[in-house]
């Protein structure tokens, strides 16, 4: 890995031995060990998920190798076509694309709205918003069905769409409101003696201010968009609707699992996803330096 | 935001919306199906295909999976009168008596009697696998006798072993253990030769229960047994205790593979088929999964060892899955004729060899491999909680599976598990009076 | 009222009225109706159902052993949760605050274990605690403690803490994320004003961190007990609930009486308990924030 290489160790070529900079080495050094070993600790199963996914369903448990001798990448081949990835791909990028940026904004205008105004009821309707997350009823499945039924949603992608941006709402809503807790007043003050109103001052001031605890709020919200199947297939039947989670369950027979090609299926599906965390990751750094500090 | 961006966004709500006009009310020029069986996925699209070619009947199938989620969705469906023309109910005989009850499954007594090719429908099938969805008269749930569902294939479960670590530990490999004492006798044998003995999904408690109630209809008979469940003989039955005391014989040998009590069937699986175990107790369908992880794979069907020979040994063996026809379908007959074409023989062999299941009609029989067909030919041993005039109450089986895992785990007696599961019995038989 | 407050108010509420909607619609509907059915018989298929009273209840609270056990073993799991996976999300969040070669990097690493979905977990971590090919066994024999062998995950004194091993492997980087973001937006300045007053790290961390930190701490405490109560998914992929009932859950419970029984309404006073049980833990932790807020 790289980071080892950059690691700066002890430099013991120098003449002028610098106590305070040589603590600092060692400090610097037993942080990046540690950092590495919980790195392999979580890159550990990525790779087994990408190395099983190069073997055969006969060597896929027997061949333990870090890399098998015979790597089979028409695994990566088979795993798309027979999966059906291709028409799956475009519909959970939309419900991903919808629900997201549906809980960023309805989750943050409630966040700051309990944060920053004062109106009646506030705390029992806050109570009551984030009390979603706490009532955890497997048996309202079928509660939601017939309600999706009466609004002729079953089956349909808006009837997928809302129950996740709902699903969304209580961790957004709760996330958001403690970083707009956090965040200071100020400049939102002299934002509205500049006359912007509310919602100006929420969209254009409180929002960037609150960058980082969005990008959050957005991967937590992409991952479980992403890996959503068993609310598919409780709402939606017409297969050009599913999302592509339904794609892998080709490979998941109830008896039979074809392992290699589930693993390519897999690291498939997951490798938008990192891409996605990569870039927004970034902005939970940039956030506030972006924001508060330049004004 | 960037105006580009924007518009983007804007596009992607109107495609989402646009996407939501109410779909189409249920077409009645195709049959609707829909099932849970993902590894026959592909074998039934193309026999759907090709009975629209033959017949020109369009039909439209649907897959959910996993199962648990296929069964979420039948029952959601169920009560907002949706369900399809053709579907399957998993879970137990009590489960399906209660979709039967509502009017959701209907009757196909009649269908069955209907005679072609010189053999009713009935006829063609096996008994076995069409019992599970029959309910004879005077049941206990009080449901009109009957025969409520097709089965697709047959499933039967028993043990297997591994010929080349017999040979390898000096025992005779055309020789599996017949009795119990034969069996503890070879494990000792495997375990003096560092083989790992006895491997199965025992984590899935449902596996403990079927090898439990093997050897308890073998020890007490069938009657002794249905008798416990109507209440008549207490799990403190020195017999049931006896059935117990197998289970802490095994563990006190080391019988079982290091960590079988909690393991899913695919993990035992994997062991099994990487020569880590000479025992599995498993379902015919391992046959289809060990010759994808391991073609060279050495190992025959054989009975779990016997305990006694004042009664049969039983093992379980029934329909793997079986579809019904839904009682309102404006389809119905159309549906019904599908589901013969799909158990006649053609087709039936077709998926058997597709799929390696056993197939549900007998004349289809003769086409599939040897191995598999050494499941089967124990089929007439074969029976199945579905198949029982009475069942358990779930919470006291769970309680004596759980028991079992305790067991095994070195935790508790045989004696104790039989007082825990006499003392939820006695709960629910007073609940029952009660009611 | 005037003009001007009455815009005020209902301006206020338009801020949340589409969380509040979504709400209404698809989480109070479905939450009624568990409520419903949990005073009665159903059994979750048939199209008729008995009223029973408190029956359900009044079994669930005075006559049901197992569904208490594993509500001990659910609050065993989030205790260790609480402790061990939170304070290694907050001190990595703090190695990974400070300017860091190729913390980018890290920030990734990090959060990957949750992408990956519950039967990959499932796998490796089945192959990880095996009892006779395990990678934990072969690790403790290479380190000489081969005495410690065994089947981690059908023992039953390592049989829930395995369990909650891989639970905490697997959360560590929700924690972690929301605990950065946290870190990042506490203004550089603060930091170098401590520091030109001569504190040293640890006296920063304490004065000038940790208070900043509370209302972020808080969020991750209860997101962590709320998340860990309703474990569900490992369970199911490691252990079953087993041996014997070592790792039976809450949710586990409620399934078993929904699906495996066909208990349906039991099953949902089962979990309208459980939902009072989270929604109480949830409160006086909301009060005690209060509290610790104030001082």
């Amino acid at each position: 890995m790289q980071i080892n290489h950059n690691t700066p160790v002890l430099d013991t070529s120098r003449v002028d031995f610098n106590y305070e900079r040589a603590r600092k080495n060692a400090v610097s050094f037993f942080v990046h060990l540690f950092l590495i070993f919980v790195s392999v600790g979580c890159l550990f199963p990525l790779w087994w998920a990408f190395s099983s996914s190069l073997k055969t369903q006969e060597t896929v448990f027997k061949d333990l190798s870090f890399f098998p001798k015979d790597p089979q990448w028409s695994n990566y081949y088979y795993a798309w076509t027979k999966a059906d990835f291709s028409g799956y791909f475009l519909n959970s990028l939309l419900y991903t694309v919808v629900v997201v940026i549906g809980v960023v904004i309805i989750a943050s205008m409630a966040a700051y709205a309990f944060s920053r105004l004062q109106f009646w009821g506030k705390n029992f309707l806050f109570l009551l918003l984030i009390s979603t997350m706490m009532i955890p009823i497997p048996g309202s499945f079928i509660a939601l069905y017939v309600l999706l039924n009466k609004l002729h949603l079953v089956d349909t992608r808006l009837g997928y769409i809302l129950p996740q941006i709902n699903g969304g709402l209580a961790l957004g809503i709760f996330l958001l409101k403690t970083f707009f807790d956090d965040l200071p007043k100020e400049i939102e003050d002299s934002a509205a003696i500049d006359g912007c109103g509310r919602l100006r001052t929420y969209w254009y001031i409180a929002l960037p201010l609150a960058r980082p605890a969005l990008a959050v709020l957005a991967i937590f919200n992409i991952l479980a968009v992403w890996n959503e199947y068993l609310l598919a297939m409780l709402v939606l039947s017409s297969k050009h609707l599913m999302p592509l989670q339904r794609g892998l369950m080709v490979f998941q027979g109830a008896h039979i699992t074809q392992y290699p090609l589930l693993m390519a299926g897999i690291v498939i599906t997951v490798l938008p996803v990192l891409a996605v965390y990569l870039v927004l990751q970034k902005h939970i750094i940039k956030g506030i330096t972006a924001g508060a500090v330049k004004g | 935001m960037k105006p580009i961006v924007r518009i983007f966004f804007i596009g992607l709500m109107f495609f989402s919306i646009a996407g939501c006009a109410p779909s189409a009310k249920q077409d009645t020029s195709a049959i609707h199906v829909w099932h849970w069986m993902s590894d026959r996925e592909e074998a039934f699209n193309e026999l759907a295909s090709l009975y629209e070619k033959e017949t020109g009947q369009k039909i439209k199938l649907e897959l959910f999976a996993p199962s648990e989620a296929y069964s979420q969705r039948v029952k959601a469906s169920a009560q907002t009168g949706t369900l399809p023309d053709i579907y399957g109910v998993l879970g137990e005989k009590r489960d399906f008596a209660s979709f039967i009850r509502s009017g959701y499954i209907a009757n196909l007594s009649t269908a069955l009697e209907e005679v072609s090719d010189g053999s009713t429908w009935r006829g063609t099938l096996f008994d076995k696998a069409l019992a599970v969805n029959e309910f004879e008269p005077g049941n206990e749930f009080g449901i009109e006798p009957g025969t409520y569902g097709i089965p697709l294939d047959v499933t039967t479960i028993q043990m297997v072993y591994n010929k080349s670590l017999y040979e390898k530990a000096g025992l005779d490999p055309s020789k599996p253990p017949r009795t119990w004492e034969e069996f503890i006798g070879h494990a000792s044998i495997l375990k003096e030769a560092g083989i790992p003995r006895l491997v199965g999904g025992f984590g899935e408690i449902w596996m403990l229960d079927a090898l439990a109630s093997n050897l308890a209809m073998n020890l007490m008979g069938e009657e002794k047994v249905f008798d416990t469940y109507r209440g008549k003989i207490p799990y403190t039955d020195p017999d049931w205790v006896r059935v117990l005391t197998y289970f802490k014989q095994m563990a006190d040998e080391k019988v079982f593979v290091e960590g079988a009590v909690t393991m899913v069937n695919k993990t035992a699986e994997q062991t099994f088929a990487n020569e880590r175990a000479a025992y599995a107790f498993n379902g015919s369908w391992c046959v289809n999964v060990y010759k994808g992880m391991n073609p060279s794979l050495k190992y025959e069907a054989m009975l779990p060892p016997a305990v006694t020979d004042a009664h049969p040994m039983r093992i379980w063996g029934a329909a793997g899955g079986s579809f019904v026809v839904n009682a309102k379908s404006l389809n119905r007959d159309a549906a019904i004729a599908f589901l013969k074409w799909l158990t006649s023989e053609k087709q039936q062999a077709y998926l058997a060899e597709k799929t390696e299941n056993l197939p549900s009609n007998k004349r289809s029989m003769g086409k599939i491999s040897p191995l598999l067909a050494s499941f089967a030919d124990d089929m007439e041993l074969a029976t199945h909680p579905n198949l029982y005039p009475v069942h358990e109450d779930p919470s006291v089986m769970e309680t004596f599976d759980k028991g079992i895992q305790s067991i095994l785990i070195g935790e508790k007696k045989p004696e104790e598990v039989a007082a825990d599961v006499q003392r939820v019995k006695e709960k629910v038989e007073a609940k029952r009076r009660a009611a | 009222m005037t003009f001007q407050s009455f815009r005020k108010v209902t301006g206020s509420y338009l801020f949340i009225a589409p969380a509040v909607l979504l709400f209404a619609t698809f989480s109070l509907y479905p939450f009624l109706k568990v409520f419903q059915l949990s005073v009665t018989d159903w059994d979750g298929i048939s199209n008729s159902m008995h009223y029973v009273g408190l029956e359900n209840f009044k079994d669930l609270w005075t006559d049901n052993p197992v569904f208490w056990g594993s509500m001990k073993n659910a609050f065993y799991v989030t205790f260790i949760a609480l402790t061990i996976q939170n304070f290694l999300a907050l001190f990595l969040a703090l190695l990974c605050d400070r300017e860091i070669k190729g913390g980018n990097i890290y920030r990734v690493i990090f959060y990957l274990p949750p992408v990956l979905s519950g039967i990959v977990v499932g796998l490796i971590w089945n192959w990880i605690y095996d009892g006779n090919y395990g990678l934990l066994n072969h690790l403790l024999q290479f380190i000489g403690l081969g005495d410690l062998q065994r089947a981690w995950l059908s023992d039953a004194k390592t049989a829930l803490f395995s369990v909650a091993v891989i639970h905490m492997w697997k959360g560590f980087g929700w924690g972690f994320v929301i605990l950065l973001a946290g870190l990042q937006s506490i203004p550089r300045e603060l930091y170098e004003a401590a520091k030109v007053d001569g504190a040293n790290t640890w006296v920063v961390f304490k004065n000038v961190t940790v208070p900043l930190m509370i209302p972020v701490f808080i969020l991750v405490s209860i997101l962590t007990i709320l998340g860990t109560m309703q474990i569900f998914d490992i369970i199911i992929a490691t252990t079953g609930g087993g041996p014997g009932y070592h790792t039976e859950v809450p949710i586990t419970r409620i399934v078993a009486t929904m699906i495996g029984s066909s208990k349906f309404g039991y099953a949902c006073a089962m979990g309208v308990t459980f939902g009072l049980i989270l929604l109480a833990i949830s409160m006086i932790q909301i009060r005690v924030s209060k509290m610790m807020k104030q001082v």
